[in-house]
């Protein structure tokens, strides 16, 4: 990819904002620039969570908050819905048909849903035994870090189902395409950043808490 | 894109890296729930499961690879991770030795 092949000179910004536009590597790679930043967004919070550790001020703490069968269950939901948007890619990519990329779309779609589901349960399962933002610092910090990523997931179900009235509305032409590959990139990313949720929040706050 | 891979190695590519996750993950929570209990440093071989399991995504998901074509995406995911760990590193290391100094348990 070149950045400046989109653009004839640096001074007409006019123009090259508007190429910018259509070149699907550019808007890619713009993409790629948001979920850096988002990046950047989610390493504070965890900070925030790691100083948090221990921050329990008497209340419940990860030993008796976490359930690690319903953290497996929607580890391995999120992660097979990740490779189900690849399968959606790749269909899309080698022009298969539309029947056959969408299903694969909506498989990914009940997959998060199922995710959401489950770890709702998981908060409303802590809320009962105590485990409310407001009891501990520890606490704010885990439902400051955990919800966000939650809510990010959510809006990845959205973008889904606009994407799937849009293939409908619009064909699957050139813009609809890249949509997809942004949501595509948005869907692995929030895979990347659950790794980091098991592997810190749940375990390392269980080993330390 | 010259060489665009066909179907069959497209999807080839995400099921291994799906497998290879499969796999990283199970031995991450085996190893917490038989040895995280008594055994702290359970947390370097989750780091380490974690860190390759990122690797394994980025390469067969995300395409972030050092061919060509890719390589400034690399770039962005190179220099986005230093300030990452730049402020993340450097918040724990400060707020640690701040607790260690005023005699707190962390």
């Amino acid at each position: 990819m070149n950045l400046s092949s989109s653009s004839k000179s640096p001074g007409s910004i006019g123009n090259a904002h508007e190429a910018a536009h259509r070149d699907p590597a550019v808007v890619i790679f713009g993409f790629w620039v948001f979920m850096m930043s988002d990046l950047i967004f989610f390493g504070v919070v965890f900070a925030i969570y790691i100083t948090m550790v221990g921050a329990t001020a008497g209340g419940p703490g990860p030993k008796e908050l976490f359930d690690f069968g319903s953290l497996f269950a929607q580890t391995m939901l999120l992660l097979t819905s990740s490779l189900t948007v690849g399968i959606a890619t790749v269909t899309m990519r080698h022009e298969r048909s539309r029947a056959s990329f969408l299903f694969w779309v909506v498989i990914t779609l009940l997959l998060g849903i199922g995710f959401l589901t489950l770890e709702l349960y998981d908060f409303s399962e802590m809320a009962s035994k105590g485990g409310v933002p407001s009891r501990s610092g520890y606490l704010s910090a885990f439902f400051g870090l955990v919800p966000l990523h939650g809510l990010h997931v959510t809006f990845g179900c959205l973008w889904m189902l606009v994407l799937i009235a849009q293939v409908f509305t619009m064909g699957m032409g050139q813009v609809v395409k890249l949509r997809f590959l942004r949501l595509a990139l948005f869907w692995h990313f929030l895979d990347l950043i659950w790794i980091g949720i098991f592997s810190i929040v749940y375990f390392g706050g269980w080993v330390y808490g | 894109m010259a060489n665009e891979p066909s179907f069959a190695q497209h999807l080839r590519s995400y099921i291994t890296g799906y497998i290879l996750s499969v796999v990283l993950t199970l031995a991450a929570f085996a190893a917490v729930l038989t040895i995280g209990r008594e055994n702290k440093s359970v947390l370097l071989l989750v780091a380490l499961l974690g860190i390759a399991q990122l690797v394994v995504q980025l390469k067969y998901f995300l395409n972030v690879t050092t061919q060509r074509e890719y390589r400034d995406n690399l770039a962005l995911v190179a220099f986005s991770t230093l300030i990452l760990l730049i402020i993340v590193l450097g918040t724990v290391w400060i707020m640690g030795n701040l607790a260690v100094r005023m005699h707190a348990t962390m």
